[in-house]
């Protein structure tokens, strides 16, 4: 018997036997004392990385858990920001769902409701996030996707022979990127709204090749926001400051819309092209508009049935 | 049988022929040449030159660099109070613009004489262009020439400027149904309470209706230039 290991090759004698026990011994401590120091620095690093790493996910927690990791964000956020950041976990409301409608006949492209919406839900300025693309079209073309641009920059708008489509989340009945998702990070709450849950995303972007409006926009850094510039009253699964490596995309505003506010699209749109409410409601506006306008789904034929209306209110 | 065998060193011989081995070696050579040339070439030049400078998303803007704009629209007090506790919807109009320059009109009308001749204004007012249907209409088929406070509908009722939605609706009936329902106009505050609208007069100047054209905000920045440094090198190309 030939073999390359020395522990082997004279057969049981005893000493041999110790010096084997003995490499053991000495490899598990080493082990052990590796573990031990990559935990330790790992949780110098960040105090709550750790525990975002064993913990389970954010939904099935009970309301102290919440609360407690609420507070961490809330403190840590604070902390990197230099200012009061508060992060809520406002649930749905009872008997709500929303809905959005977009005039087109109205829009005329002046991307208020871009830059608005970056600054209320606290994305990326550098790289830049922007979760509402503002396609422009041919009026002689008509809706033609692969044909639009979203970098048309004339003098004034609206130009005379285009018409603009602007595209965020749709916020869909069968959201193609809820069912890829491997980890479950992204699902469709009660409301309609489909969140993610920013500290459990792993980033394998698949939501975002699922997802047939672009809709989803990857953080390829620590989201790059000056202090000065961030919107302090967060929610979850909505506005606050996302950690590198994960997707994000409109939630409707839901920090808003859960207390019953406008999204903040709706409000900067200066053509008030921008509709919102409850589909339950028969008062609404949402219901209004579906039951007297020509109303269209972007992409109709995949079969999303999205929340997001588009119409010509004349 | 025999006759194929004896084929066989022919179609050996075409074959060779047609791809002889040194020549094609040389062909494949310089294909594979030239193509990492023009990857090389591409890798050192491309990225950021391939879009024209003035195409449109080579710099990232943000909404710092808009002071003018108000992102944080502030709601009306009563809005704001209302909140969306009130389950029927208060609804609250934005004040009339024209109580910003001229308002009361009284303070100078009060004294002057009515001149119903239709003319064009030149001591005051001058500045209004009227592009409105302006060859059927002037100015007291709205304004009310004896208290100039007021507007007048087509069957004599006064109302106020807050009012003015009531006198454009007695025309645009349809785009009036669809801003009483919230349909047509921008709407502020809460989905399911208190919101307050905006008068026609707000986004349109009531004697030249159109909506005027306005300067959009800069596109978003072309993947390419997601990075800092890249709009830096396309600074250095100019």
């Amino acid at each position: 018997m030939m073999m390359s290991d020395p522990d082997r090759r004279h057969g049981p004698d005893e000493g041999k036997v110790e010096t084997s026990v003995d490499r053991r011994s000495l490899l598990i401590n080493a082990g052990l004392t590796t573990m031990a120091a990559v935990s330790a620095s790992v949780a110098g690093a960040s105090s709550g990385f750790v525990e975002r790493l064993l913990r389970t996910r954010f939904v099935e927690l009970s309301a102290e858990r919440k609360a407690e990791i609420l507070d961490a964000l809330e403190r840590e956020l604070s902390e990197r920001y230099g200012r009061e950041v508060t992060v809520a976990d406002t649930p749905p409301m009872d008997g709500v769902e929303f809905g959005y409608g977009l005039d087109i006949a109205r829009c005329v492209g002046c991307r208020r409701c871009v830059y608005a919406c970056v600054h209320e839900n606290n994305q990326s300025r550098d790289p830049q996030i922007h979760w509402i693309r503002v396609l422009r079209m041919e009026k002689q073309r008509g809706i033609e996707l692969a044909e639009s641009t979203a970098y048309y920059e004339p003098e004034k708008v609206p130009e005379p022979d285009a018409f603009y489509l602007p595209v965020a989340c749709q916020q869909c009945r069968k959201p193609a990127c809820v069912k890829v998702c491997p980890v479950k990070a992204t699902w469709q709450e009660p409301d309609g709204i489909v969140v993610i849950d920013s500290d459990w995303c792993i980033g394998c972007r698949c939501c975002m090749s699922a997802c047939p409006y672009g809709a989803r926009h990857f953080n390829w850094t620590e989201p790059g926001i000056p202090s000065e510039e961030i919107k302090p009253d967060t929610h979850y699964f909505g506005n606050r400051p996302r950690p590198n490596g994960v997707v994000e995309k409109c939630t409707f505003c839901i920090h808003r819309t859960r207390k019953g506010r406008y999204p903040a699209c709706v409000e900067i749109c200066p053509v008030g092209a921008r509709k919102f409410g409850n589909l339950l409601d028969e008062q609404s506006e949402m219901q209004y508009l579906m039951r007297e306008k020509r109303v269209f789904v972007l992409k109709e034929d995949l079969n999303t049935q999205p929340r997001f209306y588009y119409f010509y209110a004349t | 049988m025999a006759g194929d065998f004896d084929e066989q060193p022919q179609n050996a011989r075409d074959s060779r022929d047609l791809l002889p081995g040194s020549s094609s070696l040389a062909v494949l050579l310089i294909v594979f040449i030239s193509l990492s040339l023009l990857t090389l070439f591409s890798i050192v030049h491309g990225g950021a030159g391939h879009v024209a400078s003035d195409a449109g998303g080579t710099r990232a803007f943000g909404p710092a660099d808009f002071p003018e704009i108000e992102f944080d629209r502030t709601l009306l007090p009563e809005v704001e109070a209302g909140g969306s506790a009130d389950p029927e919807g208060v609804y609250r109009v934005r004040r009339p613009l024209a109580y910003e320059d001229y308002y009361p009109c009284s303070d100078c009308h009060a004294d002057l004489e009515v001149n119903l001749e239709r003319r064009e204004l030149v001591e005051m007012h001058d500045d209004i262009v009227l592009n409105h249907g302006s060859k059927e209409r002037w100015c007291f088929d709205c304004h009310n020439p004896e208290d100039r406070d007021r507007l007048r509908l087509a069957n004599g009722e006064l109302i106020g400027f807050d009012e003015s939605y009531r006198l454009c609706g007695q025309c645009h009936g349809t785009i009036f149904r669809d801003w009483r329902e919230g349909i047509h106009g921008r709407r502020e505050g809460y989905w399911n309470g208190a919101k307050s609208y905006q008068l026609c007069a707000h986004c349109h100047n009531p004697h030249a209706p159109r909506f005027q054209a306005i300067e959009p905000l800069p596109p978003p920045v072309r993947p390419q230039f997601l990075r800092a440094e890249a709009q830096e090198e396309v600074d250095d190309d100019e």
